[in-house]
């Protein structure tokens, strides 16, 4: 006998729910986290800010979408993570920087890092970050000359290095205690380097609104405290006992240079850090580490982007070697099978 | 909360890991079960249990009462299966399984008499020996939802010094309210199911556990074991942090006794016994009554239900029957599950009968079924979080996808219980548990060569 049929249903693997987390909804939240500071740096360097990051953002996009056009895939730009990565790139640049300039280091972010290796999720290194590096060994002048804040009102042009530079120099020099450092006229002091009074990438320099952006992101729980509280933790220990004692010079290392914008931003990027809150906290201090390495021994000043690139490289092994043990599982009895 | 009378209830000795918030949903909390008339007819899948498919007894023309058996098994691991309702058997029709495979089932046309065979007498029972053939006669399976027959679970190895019995009434499912409702309506069945239990199998200690949501149940089983009824310290109840999924096995056995049970194990071995709280019961009412598993409570909710309800049906009602019985459909349901929206199976016709381990038949409009456009992985990292068993499910993702079955096996794909808190919070909208099913069956594929 053949049992009745009546209505037709629509059939699909459990859960039948779903949480109302969407990409578009993160990556939406990291663009209001990035706006304290786009607002800070268009109040520091004036509105050329906007265009800047405007070009970056609109190019990021258009690459992805006509790229992926001609590589015959599906729509992506409504995830919004193209203008993530163009902001971010933006943030990664000094303002006066010519706008062709930015245009090429979106589309290098876009089309070589995130879509030749297949889009988003597959990326191996942070891609608004090899925009920035390609730009720099590009154009090194452009990429490293620094506007003064609040130049666009105006105000007289003190100095003419970066204060990383500044630090860098004063510290092959034998002398970062407190006195000396304080003594420099050429360093904007504590306050002005928190509030971001002071050179560098546009949105690199306000520690207050990156730090606020850096709180709406773990209040959201888009991203956790971890990587960014060890990675900036790992610096200030080692400059610390590298400034012999001096607490001050290592406030000047956790506000300089772009520690927190990538300590927040770009090394707590999901496709390119370990997973697991092990690799996670391996990554974090690797970061760290050799963010001082660079900054104390090499030759340049800045370190945080070849570091964060350095540890992105190392993900995979990272994440192999801190792979969970599942639940109840005994390491005598490997591999127990069903009894 | 203000229940003064809740000290001494235990609180988890481990809090396990990951674990998911879900709107709750128990609209039919305050709903006692109402028992539904008798249907016109019951199909009687013979596979309705964990292990081996049961051989129709009976043939048609046969006439059957309630409680007689129409289909059962020489196989250990069986359970049989009776008559639910009074009347004639119509049929012995090829059925498919909700997993696909197919199945014989009875089909017995009612009379609308739901008479009761005169067969149906108290078991005597002396020895452990007789409670377990007892148990095996009422045709008792896991009635939270694996149906997997409780007499295979007590028979359990003497060796095993097995010292807690779980009494698993967390019900963390959305919208089921049924286990919720045998706590507060049928809780000196529940207690006397424990004593039982425990005068039979010397369990040093039991535990009751309930999620924190449902302080009412805690409340009325509380009442009723300091005041009323005898059975010492070995009792306790506990509550459970409301997260899903609070009430799977292992997790179950970890937060009541921080045990952790390893991977391809039993609870068992680590010497404990669960058993969902309506089994419990139910063992206590058979052996008073001798009528075997031939009706159950479920609950009937969701957007598309017109009067949501906790109904008492006869085992093999058709679905569509109940649903009328609730008023009918208010908006044209999309989608049918049998079970809660994290691990229920989504029927594709609603003439498919209620089973033994069935607790809900949800029909939810369209809009209301979350459908979350898939996009690509971007190792966001949640689902690894909310794995309460460990596991990574994206790796595993990865892996099914190559058919790379020794990473699977590394990884411990199997360990998965498929409670979907993964799919659940994956913001690219990835099927994963469709994922792990495909990865367990490459590992099972590779070992079968």
């Amino acid at each position: 006998m053949e049992i009745q049929k009546k209505k037709k249903f629509t059939v699909s693997a459990s859960p039948h729910v779903r949480s109302g987390e969407t990409t578009t909804g993160i990556m939406l939240d990291v663009i209001i986290a990035l706006m304290p500071a786009l607002i800070a740096s268009v109040i520091i360097f004036g509105a050329k800010t906007l265009a800047v990051t405007a070009v970056t953002v609109v190019t990021c996009v258009l690459s992805e979408y006509i790229s992926r056009k001609i590589m015959k895939r599906s729509n992506t730009i409504g995830d919004l993570s193209a203008v993530v990565t163009g902001m971010l790139l933006a943030f990664n640049l000094p303002v006066d920087i010519p706008l062709w300039m930015a245009a090429i280091g979106a589309v290098v972010s876009i089309v070589v890092v995130k879509q030749f290796f297949g889009g988003i999720g597959q990326n191996f290194v942070n891609p608004a970050l090899v925009g920035r590096i390609v730009l720099m060994s590009s154009f090194p002048t452009a990429m490293s000359t620094w506007a003064q804040p609040y130049a666009w009102k105006g105000v007289a042009a003190v100095t003419s290095a970066s204060p990383l530079a500044e630090i860098a120099t004063m510290f092959n020099s034998g002398d970062v205690s407190t006195a000396a450092l304080k003594a420099n006229q050429a360093l904007p002091s504590l306050g002005e380097m928190f509030i971001g009074q002071r050179q560098g990438c546009l949105g690199e320099v306000c520690a207050v609104a990156l730090l606020l952006g850096g709180v709406y992101l773990f209040a959201r729980k888009v991203i956790s405290p971890l990587i960014p509280a060890l990675y900036v933790g790992t610096v200030a220990v080692i400059m610390f006992i590298a400034g012999g004692g001096s607490f001050t010079f290592m406030m000047y290392e956790v506000l300089g240079g772009g520690l927190l914008l990538g300590a927040i931003f770009m090394a707590t990027d999901y496709t390119t850090s370990p997973i697991n809150t092990k690799g996670k906290i391996i990554y974090a201090i690797g970061c760290g580490l050799i963010t001082c390495v660079i900054r104390l021994f090499g030759s340049l000043p800045e370190g945080v982007s070849f570091s964060i690139i350095l540890m992105n490289i190392l993900v995979p092994h990272i994440e192999k070697l801190t792979t969970p043990k599942p639940f109840g599982y005994v390491k005598e009895k490997k591999g127990a099978k069903k009894a | 909360m203000k229940h003064d009378n809740l000290s001494g209830v235990l609180k988890p000795v481990v809090r396990g890991r990951g674990g998911v918030s879900v709107a709750h949903h128990k609209n039919t909390s305050t709903l006692e079960s109402v028992r539904m008339p008798a249907p016109a007819k019951v199909i009687l899948p013979m596979q309705q249990h964990i292990g081996a498919p049961c051989t129709p007894t009976v043939k048609p023309g046969d006439k059957v009462e309630i409680g007689q058996v129409v289909g059962d098994s020489d196989k250990f691991v069986s359970a049989p299966i009776h008559a639910t309702v009074s009347g004639t058997v119509k049929a012995i029709a090829d059925i498919k399984l909700t997993n696909g495979a197919a199945s014989k089932a009875v089909v017995i046309e009612s009379d609308g008499e739901m008479k009761v065979w005169d067969g149906v007498k108290p078991p005597v029972v002396e020895t452990k020996e007789d409670f377990l053939k007892a148990v095996r006669a009422s045709g008792l399976v896991g009635l939270g939802g694996a149906g997997f027959p409780t007499h295979v679970k007590l028979a359990f190895d003497e060796s095993k010094n097995i010292d807690t019995l779980v009494v698993n009434a967390a019900e963390c499912e959305p919208y089921i309210t049924v286990d919720f409702r045998e706590c507060v309506d049928n809780s000196w069945d529940i207690l006397n199911g424990v004593y039982l239990l425990k005068e039979m199998f010397g369990f040093k200690q039991i535990i009751i556990a309930v999620e924190d949501n449902k302080p009412e149940a805690i409340k009325v089983l509380k009442n009723i074991a300091d005041h009323e009824m005898d059975i010492g310290d070995t009792v306790k109840l506990m509550t459970l942090k409301s997260r899903y999924p609070q009430g799977a096995e292992k997790v179950m056995v970890q937060s009541a006794t921080g045990r952790k049970v390893p991977p391809g194990k039993l609870p068992a071995d680590v010497g404990c016994v669960v058993m969902n709280v309506g089994s419990v019961a139910f063992i206590s009412r058979y052996m008073k009554t001798g009528k075997p598993l031939v009706s159950r409570s479920i609950t009937v909710d969701g957007s598309a239900i017109k009067e949501p309800k906790n109904v008492r049906v006869a085992i093999g009602t058709p679905i569509n029957e109940i649903i009328d019985f609730c008023g009918g459909y208010k908006a044209e349901p999309y989608k049918l599950l049998m079970g809660g929206p994290m691990m229920g199976i989504a029927l594709h016709d609603d003439t498919y009968p209620v089973l033994k381990n069935n607790n809900a038949i949800l029909a939810f409009a369209e809009n209301d079924v979350h459908v979350k456009k898939e996009r690509d992985c971007i190792r966001c990292g949640r689902c690894v979080s909310v794995c309460p068993m460990g596991l990574m499910p994206t790796l595993i993702e990865r892996y099914a996808k190559i058919k790379d079955a020794d990473s699977l096996n590394k990884i411990g794909v199997n360990v998965c219980m498929e409670c979907g808190s993964c799919a659940y919070s994956c913001p690219s909208g990835r099927p994963l548990v469709q994922y792990m099913r495909l990865a367990k069956s490459v590992v099972r594929e590779a070992e079968g060569k």
